[in-house]
Order: structure tokens, then C-alpha cells, then sequence
């Protein structure tokens, strides 16, 4: 009992290691970097973040990353909410099968589909857009939000429609007054989780974009795939990449594990 | 659970999440089901292959060895991760102002794009300039993972380690916080102590959600991609080339369409079958 | 089985109290005999279940004694305390069977085998839960699993004490009953130390010898259900127990006498002398008022049937007096005048029921 904290501490120190490692190289120049082992920056530079703000090619990066995750939150989330009361509510023929439709599709592997992704978005006329990031996120995000949506409306008592039916409420009415209203907090775990998983995406969305909507990830393999070369710029890259993730988390910090136990992501 | 009513006009309030995904998931795996059954020679010109595409890979030794590696990799990260999670959650505080301050810190690696995280264990484990692996070397243990498959492996496993062990942490933590004060209560007073508190009370409570731990610890690691191959590129050798590393070469690298696409189908259905099989354990579970 | 002390225990939840309202629980001195059923009633909040944790040895107090026997044992952990607790909603292990769940106890307490099979067939018929021992706990009813957290319980041989928090909380109310007998049956059957805490008035003065009633975490009244009907200390007392209770008039003392709306109203006992500013009130309860043809002037408001008896709502100016008639007599409408039976009217100051000095 005495050394209960021990474990989450250490866990949390191996956590922090690379992040700090990361935080370390941004800090230094390639040359320094590539001069020698040390464990902080001797010659501390903000020449790396400078250099991101100021050159379009990386603050564009991050712009279209923003603009695509918001995009596909959006789209997922408002999609899923009247599929998400279906299946909460309704029985209707092969409602069972249609789920499990769904969640196979969290279970396809991007690396299947990104052949036939970049031919299907080049035909339709999306390739390198932002919407045609978004749309593909959905593959994965839909299923997603529909199955943690569908936990916490489930949690919601039947009696709440009812009672609002009796009391003169239409549908429409009732869904957005009510409804929504009373499941806003699994909505706002749903977007957290939209978020992340088209934050961290890469393949696709490095795949379906070339030049107008390249996300930030994708702007980090041209120095990563030339390994050595700019490494303190991909490491200030990386650690802002870090951010947009730190702020929502913390946004969210309560929610997190009672979402988790609600829904079931 | 709420009784439920019959309804077919709810197919309305799913019909734009169908053709959404559908869009996404039919026309293309329509596309890798047509590859795999044509050979081309470029230009857009394509002959029947049959199945001549898939008897190659059910025989082939590469095809082989990369899904072999790809489960020996799940096996290793499901071995370590959920039960790491499962101790890091019930050491962790259930209430006071450290709760947050756990929770932010352990959700923080799930937040950074995967790219970000191969590219972050790749400087951290470089032997001569990178913390880890100047580290490993000081030890007196020769470690050097873009030459060594075995120090490739032990950085690939760590990585996947440091990156989801929070997400089953954060599972079997939520289904631990869900457990009544009266169980531990009843507990203590029926004299169970330690493992018999975890084993009757912990363990059955937190039943549904390391299932759902497992299945997406299981999902995701067997899909694997950008991480380990933004690492090691799936060096040294083959070493650490994965499934999903070799397939896309094979489809994008190599443009080896129908090779690829018979693979992509056989990895996704193998993908299906095994979360099939949790699936049908986890409602099996719920019902009872 | 033991004889439980209280001595000068009180509990605040913050580290250092100040207010009163800090305290959880106020000191208080309580005795209680080996083998009896006692109650601790109260409304929510006023720190029932906390006592009842205090003594189980879940809570430790902030100051005072807890004493099994005569033997201090605050700061013993509940497992050497020898107790068993059955809570508001039911705890069953989900993945045993019932006999798994019964055996527990003893199992964890190194019971050989045998013994164990012995004592939960036996508790097992006791609790009419022969049928259902092989299967899995997690299918049962509430009330039935309700019976196994007893039954875990009363496995034990060296019991000293059984608490019951609210144990019918979630029980159907057509089962509340077949359980609650079933309980006293128990109860008369092993002769074990029962304390039940509920805040329902029936489920306690059919239970319980002797009732605690608690308020703001402050002992009010300890006694048979017949003193606290009959001869409550406490106008919270007269008015939570009983239906509808007590009715409380303000009152004025003058040379000696309690008077009403200006009129003298004979008492009881003899009259304190009221401290400056005290509030004053009489109490007396509504079946031991009546109309009579010379008293109290009120209007009747509203008749409502209870059954066996009516209910009759009545005013005196702002103050509002109620009372039972039986199910034959005639009520008069509009003005009347009420009598009380002085043998069961009192005088309160603050609250407390006033002793002669």
C-alpha cells in the first residue's frame, strides 16, 4: 500500500521520456544534434519553431491537418447522432448485421485501402482536398462514434422520449431540445475521439493529398525519410504536433473515464 | 437495457451513416477484390488471373513470414500491454486532484500522430546520439537497431508499449472507478484480502471493458503500419517488415496490384474473423 | 455476539472542525445489550449510516470509543471486528455460485472443507436458498441476493454484530414484508446483535426493540417504539414518527401554566422554567386530540379517509392542528373547538421536552 503511487510515477516517467526527448532535440540545431550525446540543450535556439511559423510549407501543414480533423469531426458526429438513437431505440430488419457492418470497417486495415482510396478520390475529383481527408476519416470515425453514441444514449431512459411526446414535443423538436441537451457530454467524448483518431491518421491522409491540403504529418516525412538531415526541425514539428492533442485532453479531462465506462470505445 | 420497438422507418436516421461508409468501404474494397483477380503489365491493361493470385500467396514464403511476424508481434504487445494496464490501473489514486493530472499525462501519447511517434522512438533510440539508445550502450549491452533485428524488435515492442498501454490503463480504470464502494466494504469484511478482492470483485467487474481492450489492442496492433515503419522501415532486412509494411510496398512500392490485392483481402478477412470471434464473446457476455 | 458500547464517539469528515455542522456525527453515549435489534432511524443525512460504519470499523471516528464487550476496538479494521454488514444494494459475488458466495467467508477465514458444506447447508435452508445454491449469483433477484448478503453473514459462527444499511432500499414492496419477517425470525433464531438502519418508520419500529432516533447527527430519542409514540423527547421525534405527527402549537408559560391562543391548556408533567428567548411549543399528537364542546376554537379545513380512521385537518389561526376520528364518528363542518388529552400533552423548549425543575 506504501508504494502504490510507485507504479503510475514510474509509468508516468517512461511516458514523458521521449516527449522530453523530443522537447530537447527542438530546442537544439541539427548540428548540435548531430555533434554529440547530451541530455539538454547546451546551446538553446528557438531557430527550429522560428523556422515553422515562418516557412508556409510547415504552418500550412498544420492549418490543413485542423482543417480536415475539424471537417471529419463534424461530418462523423452529425451522421452517427440520428444512427446512433436508431440503434438505441429502434429494432428494424437487420439492425444487428448493419452494426456489425459498421464496426468491421474499424477493423479494415488503412493499409488495404489506400490504393483504391487514392483511384476512387482521383475519380471523383477530390484528390487533394481537405473534404476528401475528411470523408476517408469517416471509414473509421463513423463506426466509432455511432458505437460510443450508441452507449450513452442507451444509458438515457426511454421514458425521457415518452414524456416529451406526452407533453406536446414534435420529433425534431425533441431531439434537439431534449435530447441533445442530455447526452452532451457523451457527444463531447464522441468528438474527442474523432479527434483523435484523425489527428494521428497519416497514411491516408498523406496519400490523398499532395500540395493544397498535405497535412502536417505528411510535411514530416520529407525530413524523416531524409534520415539526419533537419532533425531539429522535425523535432520541433513533432512537438507541436503534441499540442493541439495536450489542449483537448485537457479540455476533456473529466469526461475521459466516465466516457470510457459510458460509451465503449 | 430499454425494451426496445420495432421501427423500419429508423432505416432513414441511418441512412447517411450507410452511404457514407459505404462509399468508403464498398467501391474500394470492390476495387481490391478486382485486382486480385487480374494481372496487368501497366498501361491499364488487365487479364484474368483467377485465383492464381491467392494460391501464390498462400504459398509464398514472404507472405508467410510477414503475417507470422505480424502476429508474433500482436502476441508480444497483448502480453505486455494488458496487463500492465491493468496493474498501472489499480495502483492508480480513484479520487483527489491526481486523478487529472494521471489521466492527461497517460492520454497523452494516444494524442500524437503515429508518424510523430516512429519518427520521436527513432531519435530516442539512435545508438549514438539518442537518449535510449546511448543509454542501452553505456550499459555495456551493444545495441544498434537499424543493424541488430533483435534491438529492432525490443524498440518496435517498446514503442507500440509506450503508445497504447495508456488506452487499456484508461479502459480498465474506467471499469474499475464503476465498482460500488459497498464491494470492497463487503469484501473487507468477508476477510478477502488482496488477489481474492481482484480475482472476485476487480477482475468480473472490469469483464466488459478489457474485452473491448483486447479487441482494440488486437485491431489496431495487427494493423500496424505507420509507426514501426517510420522506425525501422522494416529493417534490418526483413526483420521487422510487417504485413501491413510488406503490403503496402508490394501495392504502392511495387505497384504489384494484384498481388497486393489478393493480400489486402486474406489480412482483412483474417482481420474479420479473429474480431468476429471477440465480438460474438463480448455480446455472449453481455447477454448472460 | 457482544455487547456494543459508544462511548463519547463523534466523527467530522473535515480535518478540523469548527461549526457544529462540521460534525458528522455528534458525541453521544450509547449501550447496547448482547442479542438485541436495534434500529438507528433518521432522514437522509443525519449520519445513521455513518454511525453504522463507525461501529462495522469502515469509518474510524475522530474522537471517542468503540467497545465490543467492553473491549475497545475503534481502531480494529472490520475484518477483526467480527461483524457482518449487509448494504442498501445487494453485493453478491457475480461470478460464484450462491454456495460459492455463502462459503466465501468461511473459505477466506480457513474453514476446512466439511465445516464449510455443513454450516452453509444449513444457513442455506435457514434462508430458503436451498434450491437456488448451484447457481450463479449474478442471475438472481434483488431480494434474493439481498438473502445471500445475509446469509454470507449469518455463516458465521463468531459473528459479534449484523448491520443492515437500508437493506430493503431496492426490494419490491410486496417482498419488503416476507423479507422483514423473515429478518426478525432470523433474528429470534440466532440471537445475534442486529442494528438496522432505515430511514422508514415502519421498517424500524417493527424490527427494533429499541430506536435510535437520529437528527443533524445528534441522538434524539433512544427507546421502545411504544416511548417514542407515547412519549417522544423531541418535537422531531413526535413529528417523524407517526402519521401525521405530532402537532406542534406555540406556546406561552405564564405562572406556571402553558397557554394557547390565550388559553390554558393542562399538561402532562411539570413546566420548566424557559430559558430568555426559548422557543416554547406544545406537543401533542393527533390521536390524542379530539372536538369537544368547550376548548381550542379552530376550522376545519379538509377530512381526508385513512381507512380505519379519518385524518382531520384543522386551523387555529396560522396554526395548523390535525386529528384522528375514528371511521364512525360525525365531524362537525366549518367552526369547532378541540380538547387534548393531557396525559400526552407536553410542553418543548428548543425542541426538548421539558422536565419539571
Amino acid at each position: 500500500m506504501r508504494v502504490r503511487w510507485l507504479a503510475p510515477t514510474v509509468y508516468i516517467i517512461f511516458l514523458m521520456v521521449p516527449i522530453y526527448w523530443l522537447l530537447n532535440m527542438s530546442f537544439k540545431s541539427t548540428n548540435e544534434i548531430l555533434g554529440g550525446f547530451s541530455l539538454y540543450p547546451h546551446d538553446f535556439t528557438l531557430d527550429n519553431y522560428r523556422e515553422i511559423f515562418r516557412d508556409p510549407f510547415w504552418y500550412g501543414g498544420y492549418i490543413n491537418s485542423i482543417i480536415y480533423v475539424s471537417l471529419n469531426m463534424l461530418i462523423s458526429v452529425t451522421a452517427a447522432l440520428p444512427a446512433a438513437y436508431a440503434f438505441s431505440r429502434y429494432r428494424f430488419l437487420g439492425d444487428k448485421h448493419l452494426f456489425f457492418w459498421l464496426l468491421t470497417n474499424r477493423m479494415a486495415p488503412p493499409a488495404v485501402f489506400v490504393l483504391p482510396f487514392l483511384q476512387l478520390y482521383s475519380e471523383v475529383g477530390l484528390f487533394d482536398t481537405h473534404i476528401a481527408v475528411a470523408l476517408a476519416h469517416c471509414l473509421f470515425n463513423i463506426p466509432l462514434a455511432v458505437w460510443i453514441l450508441e452507449g450513452f444514449m442507451s444509458g438515457v431512459p426511454k421514458e425521457l422520449d415518452e414524456t416529451a411526446y406526452v407533453d406536446g414535443y414534435s420529433f425534431p423538436k425533441f431531439f434537439f431540445k431534449i435530447f441533445l441537451p442530455t447526452i452532451k457530454s457523451g457527444i463531447g467524448v464522441t468528438a474527442f475521439f474523432c479527434f483523435m483518431f484523425s489527428w494521428v491518421e497519416m497514411l491516408l491522409a498523406k496519400n490523398l493529398t499532395q500540395i493544397d491540403a498535405k497535412p502536417i504529418v505528411a510535411a514530416m516525412t520529407r525530413t524523416a525519410s531524409a534520415s539526419g538531415y533537419e532533425l531539429g526541425l522535425l523535432a520541433a514539428a513533432g512537438c507541436l504536433t503534441i499540442v493541439p492533442g495536450a489542449i483537448v485532453i485537457y479540455f476533456v479531462r473529466n469526461y475521459i473515464a466516465k466516457g470510457f465506462a459510458l460509451g465503449r470505445v | 437495457m430499454a425494451t426496445k420497438t420495432d421501427n423500419n422507418r429508423a432505416w432513414l436516421f441511418v441512412i447517411p451513416v450507410v452511404a457514407l461508409v459505404a462509399f468508403n468501404a464498398l467501391v474500394p474494397l470492390m476495387t481490391v477484390v478486382n485486382y486480385s483477380v487480374q494481372e496487368t503489365f501497366g498501361d491499364n491493361l488487365f487479364f484474368w488471373h483467377g485465383l492464381g493470385w491467392f494460391e501464390d500467396i498462400l504459398r509464398s514464403e514472404r507472405a508467410h513470414a510477414a503475417l507470422g511476424r505480424q502476429m508474433l508481434f500482436t502476441a508480444i504487445i497483448l502480453v505486455i500491454e494488458v496487463p500492465l494496464g491493468v496493474a498501472i490501473a489499480l495502483a492508480m489514486p480513484r479520487k483527489g486532484p491526481w486523478v487529472s493530472v494521471c489521466l492527461v499525462l497517460m492520454a497523452l501519447p494516444l494524442l500524437i500522430p503515429w508518424n510523430v511517434v516512429g519518427a520521436m522512438w527513432n531519435i530516442l533510440a539512435l545508438p549514438d546520439i539518442g537518449l535510449l539508445g546511448h543509454t542501452i550502450n553505456a550499459m555495456g549491452i551493444d545495441y544498434n537497431f537499424t543493424q541488430q533485428p533483435i534491438a529492432a524488435w525490443f524498440t518496435m515492442v517498446l514503442m507500440d508499449v509506450w503508445h497504447w498501454t495508456s488506452l487499456v490503463v484508461l479502459l480498465a480504470y474506467a471499469g474499475l472507478i464503476s465498482i460500488p464502494d459497498a464491494y470492497y466494504q463487503a469484501a473487507k469484511i468477508d476477510g478477502a484480502r488482496g488477489w481474492a478482492v481482484f480475482r472476485h470483485i476487480q477482475l468480473p467487474k472490469m469483464n466488459r471493458v478489457l474485452t473491448i481492450a483486447i479487441l482494440l489492442r488486437f485491431m489496431d496492433s495487427f494493423m500496424v503500419y505507420t509507426e514501426p515503419f517510420v522506425l525501422t522501415g522494416g529493417g534490418p532486412g526483413n526483420s521487422t517488415t510487417l504485413l501491413s509494411i510488406d503490403l503496402v510496398k508490394m501495392a504502392v512500392g511495387q505497384f504489384d496490384l494484384g498481388r497486393g490485392g489478393a493480400m489486402s483481402l486474406i489480412y482483412f478477412l483474417i482481420t474479420l474473423l479473429v474480431s468476429w470471434i471477440f465480438y460474438t464473446l463480448m455480446t455472449r457476455n453481455e447477454s448472460q | 455476539m457482544a455487547r456494543i458500547g459508544l462511548s463519547k464517539l463523534s466523527h467530522s469528515y473535515v480535518p478540523d472542525p469548527a461549526a457544529p455542522a462540521d460534525w458528522a456525527i455528534k458525541e453521544m453515549d450509547i449501550e447496547w445489550s448482547d442479542g438485541g435489534a436495534y434500529a438507528l432511524l433518521g432522514p437522509s443525512g443525519c449520519g445513521k449510516t455513518t454511525l453504522l460504519n463507525i461501529i462495522s470499523g469502515l469509518v474510524t471516528p475522530s474522537r471517542g470509543s468503540v467497545l465490543f464487550n467492553g473491549v475497545d476496538v475503534t481502531r480494529l479494521p472490520p475484518e477483526q471486528r467480527n461483524i457482518a454488514q449487509v448494504f442498501q444494494f445487494p453485493v453478491t459475488y457475480d461470478t460464484m455460485s450462491v454456495y460459492a458466495n455463502l462459503a466465501f467467508p468461511l473459505r477466506n477465514r480457513g474453514i476446512p472443507d466439511t465445516q464449510v458444506q455443513a454450516r452453509v447447508r444449513e444457513i442455506a435452508d435457514m434462508l430458503e436458498l436451498t434450491d437456488q445454491l448451484g447457481r450463479r449469483a449474478s442471475g438472481l433477484a434483488a431480494d434474493e441476493k439481498q438473502k445471500i448478503s445475509m446469509g454470507r453473514g449469518l455463516v458465521r459462527q463468531d459473528v459479534n454484530a449484523m448491520m443492515f444499511d437500508e437493506p430493503l432500499t431496492v426490494i419490491d414492496p410486496h417482498l419488503k414484508w416476507t423479507l422483514r419477517s423473515k429478518l426478525k425470525e432470523l433474528h429470534q433464531r440466532v440471537g445475534v446483535t442486529m442494528i438496522y438502519v432505515t430511514h422508514d418508520q415502519t421498517e424500524a419500529l417493527t424490527f427494533a426493540d429499541q430506536v435510535v432516533v437520529m437528527q443533524d447527527g445528534e441522538v434524539v430519542q433512544i427507546g421502545t417504539p411504544v416511548d417514542l409514540f407515547e412519549r417522544p423527547a423531541h418535537t422531531f421525534v413526535g413529528h417523524f414518527i407517526g402519521s401525521p405527527g405530532m402537532n406542534v402549537l406555540p406556546c406561552e408559560i405564564r405562572s406556571g401554566g402553558a397557554f394557547f391562543a390565550g388559553r390554558h391548556i393542562p399538561v402532562d408533567a411539570g413546566i420548566g422554567v424557559p430559558k430568555p428567548g426559548a422557543r416554547v411549543e406544545l406537543g401533542v399528537r393527533p390521536e390524542f386530540t379530539r372536538f369537544a364542546d368547550d376548548g381550542v376554537p379552530v376550522t376545519v379545513i379538509r377530512v381526508a379517509d385513512a381507512g380505519r380512521h379519518r385524518i382531520v385537518e384543522t386551523r387555529a389561526g396560522d396554526t395548523r392542528i390535525n386529528l384522528l376520528v375514528p371511521e364512525t364518528a360525525e365531524v362537525p363542518t366549518g367552526d369547532a373547538c378541540l380538547a387534548f388529552d393531557p396525559a400526552h400533552t407536553r410542553v418543548y423548549m428548543d425542541g426538548w421536552v421539558s422536565e419539571a425543575a
